[in-house]
């Protein structure tokens, strides 16, 4: 039975649905693959006694033909989502053992379809990093590595390294600046950033609210399709949630791309960037001309401003966000002489560095005086970001871009040097400013052996697209390679 | 690179932190001023773009506010909210004191 | 931003050393909106439950929870902006203000800062003066702005910890901006009241000043008359009109002590202690303000349509100064007591069931006179509002009727009066009852009163033998003949008698 653990959610479920399995077989495969991985630390927390009644309340449905769209599935759960009565960290020492007594819209979603909860993916703390080594829980390891230990990407490192791993059949994550694709690109997983506004912020711990947005993190592309169809939705509880019918994005995976116009936007190169990434992209490029769309080239002006804006956006908003957590209501308290001191050493104490530095350059871009030039430039820079895109849209149906200018990177390595670690972003950041679905599609392996993704970007609201082209690129790629199991 | 971009000083440093409510010792205040510096000379570039008649976008969506009927649809879960704190008393949380 | 064209009377400057000083107060009124839940979650705001059971996860900031803005709360605003002939604002826009303190969950508080809803307008104040009679005076109002409440900090529950109840906490606040032109703490206090009486009349607040429903920050500075403006400092949280007035003359009185000692005002925010009568310093000296606003990225701005504004504009009730019109109109009372009976809506609601109630409608002067005069002033000693008179309008309204129908005198009435107003909610006697019980129907049968009389005279016959030269000496006689008849006897009837016999 230990190929359970192999297949994708779309077989998982239609084996769950025809009875060939049953939720606790599947389930129990991946408890023995979860615990056989301890070395990943994919996981902050695991609920497996819960995960195993789950299963067993999905049997009981659907043995009566009952459930829903992710019956009996076993799923991670990125540990920014709140789930009721289980410990939800972030990643972070501050909120301690924060028990929400409350669960995000998005997980509950899946629960009402039916998942099977097998616990709380590893993260960087407050979802802010490109590499998964900020979280106060331990790095993840990447599944793929060569001589030494790689990382998964970030910030939602546990979701893809548990997909990659087969420890689960598929993740939440969430994206910020790029955090479900370029991890999704590292590990040769698939994952889509949908429209923000598509999947509803209501119960998951905020980073950049007007950037951040949920999705999969799976195996495949119909993996996402399925995924995203159940978190994704319309909740009054969150004021910028789409009030819009959701499309059926796995019907959409097999569209094809015929007549499609695929836009090549000729700024998404960087100095320094592999030859085998600029040759991928020329491949991706070929492939989805074969499979019968019509190639334009596009300029999208702004694209290396769009960096340095989202360095100002995202931590200005996240100071804001951060400062709940202060030890006084819920999370851990460092006591200190008075008031004041006890704020600034459970804060100093309970964040972590990289966590403190977006929190004092959020603070400083928006302080007096500063306001005007950087916050506000950044917000303008965000609206011509997002017309270059609108301008592109005349002419094309989607993009084709790579994910990400490196393949996953050793451990150590970048942690220490913020700019070149915020440069993991540079073509996954653009889709957040504009609000815009975009997905990673694993498409090839480097020279070392490492998964190399290739990024579709669509318009707002045109997921369906996206997963056309996605899904075109998916079976033109033939990608099927699997990091070597050495951590058994 | 602190010298050429001498926005940020251990001063103002102290200041952000101090806002932030994040304790520096004293003697990280000159490493954290040269790291802040260096992102900004980073960031600097966006004083480039040509803004001018530019709106500034607060959204990625563009909507109105939605809004709800004023109806009591919540609290009454006092156990709820106090679940986690650190410290409660008589149904208060309970907090070091704010006044002196 | 602001300036201060209008110069105060001469008669309100303060004497000074070397010259005169006039004050110069804008305020800031915090009213909350009269809503059943929160501006951005659906937990309830009404007044003195148990701590922290009115506050959902989204008022106590739990990680992952999101606001939505409650519609009620915008359409008060824009009712009050009419209210206040303002401009009502087609896109507003909702941000944070960042600031740490252990009532405020977020860590900032959901304010309107670059786009209020409301913006410029202004109203027209009656301030009171000593001869009771007060000119009318125009103060612009620079905005009104909704805000979330911040929780609730007590310290006297425990000798070194502070603790929170949340149940305030994003309470849905309007704040009234003025532009600072009072000149006088008799001004200020009548803008209060001003403010208070509208938003009462439009059904927006409630106005109750001490739940705290209704309060107001008093910004204070004083100069030279008509010379440039001074650094002012803002007193939080008054929460009466007698406050308002106290803390100002004390704040003035402090700053140009401090000023003519050749000292320099440093702008501060502080506290109005009503036990002492002084203002204190709030804030400690090395707490940095940088509010950090910016546009929060959890809402969306707020757009409202034309239609929408006229919409409410139909549905206006009628306010304070078209009331007091109608009512001078209408009752034939003078402007003053017809302002000062509607700049609260209940008043103006008593008064007119009082006047137009029942079968004969009563003297409208009289029942004017009654209301502003027995009826407060008895409310006023007891500390109770009008709401909660022990005399409701029916009963005073019975007692005029008494006293119109010349069933008892005027001075009866008010003994009368007395023993309702005491009695009050407990028994609920009427005035006709009372007068029943005690006996206290005025006497008009003229063969009773001449007894009386009579025997009056005989009593004081040397006195009688005077009046022919002094016929001032009636007025003896009269009181004398009231008080063998306990006050009952009709002054009119004892009066006509009187003279009749003594040969007048
Ligand atoms: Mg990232
Ligand atoms: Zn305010």
């Amino acid at each position: 039975m230990s190929d359970l653990t192999k297949l994708s959610l779309e077989a998982a479920l239609a084996g769950l649905k025809a009875r060939e399995f049953s939720s606790v077989e599947i389930t129990k495969a991946h408890i023995d693959a979860c615990m056989d991985a301890a070395d990943l630390n994919a996981f902050v927390t695991t609920d497996f006694t819960n995960a195993m009644k789950s299963a067993e309340s999905s049997d009981a449905k659907l043995a009566k033909g009952e459930g829903g769209a992710l019956e009996g599935a076993p799923l991670g759960i990125k540990d920014l989502f709140c789930t009721e009565g289980v410990k939800t960290t972030a990643g972070s020492k501050i909120l301690g053992d924060f028990t929400p007594q409350y669960e995000s819209t998005v997980t509950a979603n899946m629960k009402a379809d039916g998942m099977v909860m097998l616990g709380k993916l590893n993260l960087d703390e407050f979802a802010m990093g490109s590499s998964n080594e900020t979280s106060y829980y331990g790095s993840v390891i990447n599944p793929w590595r060569k001589d030494e230990d790689l990382v998964p990407g970030g910030s939602s490192g546990g979701s893809a390294s548990a997909v990659a791993a087969n420890i689960c059949l598929g993740a939440t994550a969430t994206d910020t600046g790029g955090s479900i694709r370029q991890p999704a690109s590292f590990t040769g997983t698939t994952g889509i950033k949908p429209t923000y506004g598509r999947c509803s912020r209501w119960g998951v711990v905020a980073f950049a609210s007007s950037l951040d947005q949920a999705g999969p993190i799976t195996r495949t592309v119909k993996d996402s399709a399925i995924m995203l169809q159940s978190m994704a939705g319309y909740d009054a509880k969150d004021s910028t949630s789409i009030n819009k019918e959701l499309p059926d994005f796995a019907a959409a995976c097999d569209k094809g791309v015929k007549g499609m116009k695929i836009g090549i936007p000729k700024e998404y190169t960087m100095d320094g960037m592999p030859k085998e990434i600029e040759d991928l992209w020329q491949q991706g490029i070929k492939w989805l001309e074969e499979c019968g769309a019509e190639i334009v080239h596009v300029s999208l002006p702004h694209t290396k401003y769009a960096l340095p804006a989202y360095y100002i956006v995202a931590p200005a908003e996240a100071s804001s966000n951060l400062a709940r957590y202060d030890g006084m209501r819920y999370g851990e308290r460092v006591e200190g002489d008075n008031l004041y001191d006890t704020y600034e050493r459970t804060r100093a104490e309970g964040f972590g560095k990289e966590v403190r530095r977006r929190i004092m350059m959020g603070t400083y871009v928006l302080s007096a005086g500063y306001y005007d030039a950087y916050y506000l430039q950044a917000q303008k820079v965000r609206t011509k970001i997002a017309d270059d895109f609108k301008r592109a849209w005349e002419k094309c149906d989607a993009l084709l871009t790579p994910t990400c200018p490196s393949a996953a990177f050793a451990v150590g390595r970048e942690v220490n040097d913020p700019v070149t670690m915020y440069l993991n972003d540079i073509f996954t950041v653009t889709a957040n400013l504009a609000g815009l679905p975009a997905m990673s599609v694993p498409a090839a392996l480097d020279n070392n052996g490492l998964p190399l993704g290739l990024q579709i970007i669509g318009r707002a609201l045109d997921e369906e697209t996206v997963f056309a082209a996605s899904s075109a690129l998916e079976k033109c790629a033939e990608f099927t390679a699997k990091p070597e199991k050495w951590w058994v | 690179m602190s010298e050429d971009n001498s926005g940020v000083t251990a001063e103002t440093v102290k200041k952000i932190a101090r806002l932030s409510r994040l304790h520096v010792e004293p003697d990280r205040l000159e490493f954290l001023a040269d790291e802040m510096n260096g992102l900004l000379a980073w960031i600097e570039q966006l004083g480039e773009v040509d803004v001018t008649g530019v709106e500034p976008m607060t959204s990625a969506v563009e909507m109105a506010a939605p809004m709800r009927k004023d109806e009591i649809t919540d609290g009454g879960v006092r156990d709820k909210v106090l679940a986690n704190a650190p410290k409660t008393e008589a149904g208060y949380f309970v907090v070091p004191r704010s006044v002196e | 931003m602001f300036t201060a064209k209008r110069v105060a009377d001469k008669k309100d400057w303060l004497s000074g050393r070397d010259h005169d000083w006039e004050i110069i107060l804008g305020l800031e009124i915090h009213a909350q909106v009269a809503s059943n839940s929160k501006l951005f979650s659906g937990a309830a705001t009404e007044f003195g439950a148990e701590p922290n059971t009115q506050v959902s996860l989204v008022d106590a900031a739990m990680p992952g929870m999101l606001p939505v803005v409650n519609a009620f709360c915008i359409e008060q605003a824009v009712r009050t902006g009419l209210g206040l002939n303002a401009q009502i604002n087609l896109y507003s826009r909702f941000d944070r203000k960042n600031y740490f303190y252990p009532d405020l969950p977020q860590g900032y508080q959901i304010s309107q800062f670059e786009f209020p809803i409301v913006g410029e307008g202004e109203i027209e104040i009656t301030p009171e003066s000593k001869n009771g009679d007060g000119e009318p005076c125009i103060v612009g109002i620079e905005r009104l702005h909704l805000e979330q409440d911040a929780g609730k900090s007590i310290h006297d529950l425990s000798p070194d910890e502070t603790y929170v109840d949340l149940n305030r906490s994003g309470v849905c606040l309007m704040e009234i901006v003025s532009k600072p032109d009072m000149r006088t703490p008799e001004e200020a206090s009548a803008y209060v009241e001003k403010i208070r009486g509208i938003v009462r009349a439009l059904g927006t607040c409630d106005g109750d000043m001490e739940k705290g429903n209704l309060r107001a920050d008093v910004n204070v500075s004083v100069r030279k008359p008509g010379g440039e403006l001074g650094t002012r400092c803002e007193i939080k949280n008054v929460n009466s009109m007698r406050f308002i007035r106290q803390a100002i003359n004390y704040e003035a009185r402090r700053q140009i002590d401090i000023l003519e000692a050749g000292g320099e005002i440093h702008q501060e925010t502080r506290l109005f202690d009503n036990k002492k009568g002084e203002t204190r310093s709030m804030r400690s000296k090395e707490d940095a303000h940088d509010y950090r606003y910016f546009p929060d990225p959890d809402l969306l701005p707020i757009k409202i349509t034309d239609k929408y504004i006229d919409d409410i504009r139909a549905d206006m009730p009628e306010l304070p100064d078209a009331r007091a019109a109608r009512f001078v109109e209408q009752y034939g009372i003078p402007a003053y007591d017809a302002a000062i009976l509607t700049d609260d809506k209940a008043k103006g609601d008593f008064y007119e069931r009082l006047v137009s109630t029942g079968a004969k409608s009563r003297d409208a002067k009289i029942a004017a006179n009654w209301m502003m005069g027995d009826l407060f002033g008895a409310l006023n000693k007891a500390s109770i509002d009008l709401d909660d008179s022990p005399v409701n309008s029916d009963g005073l309204g019975g007692l005029l009727d008494l006293i119109g129908d010349k069933t008892i005198s005027g001075k009866i009435a008010k003994d009368v009066f007395e023993k309702m107003f005491e009695g009050g909610a407990k028994t609920k006697e009427s005035a006709g009852e009372i007068v029943e019980r005690d006996g206290l129907k005025q006497v008009t049968d003229t063969g009773a009163i001449e007894k009386m009389v009579q025997d009056v005279i005989d009593a004081n016959a040397d006195q009688a033998a005077k009046v022919a030269d002094n016929p001032r000496l009636i007025g003896f006689f009269v009181g004398q003949v009231m008080k063998a008849s306990g006050g009952k006897a009709n002054p009119q009837a004892v009066n006509e008698i009187l003279r009749k016999k003594l040969g007048l």
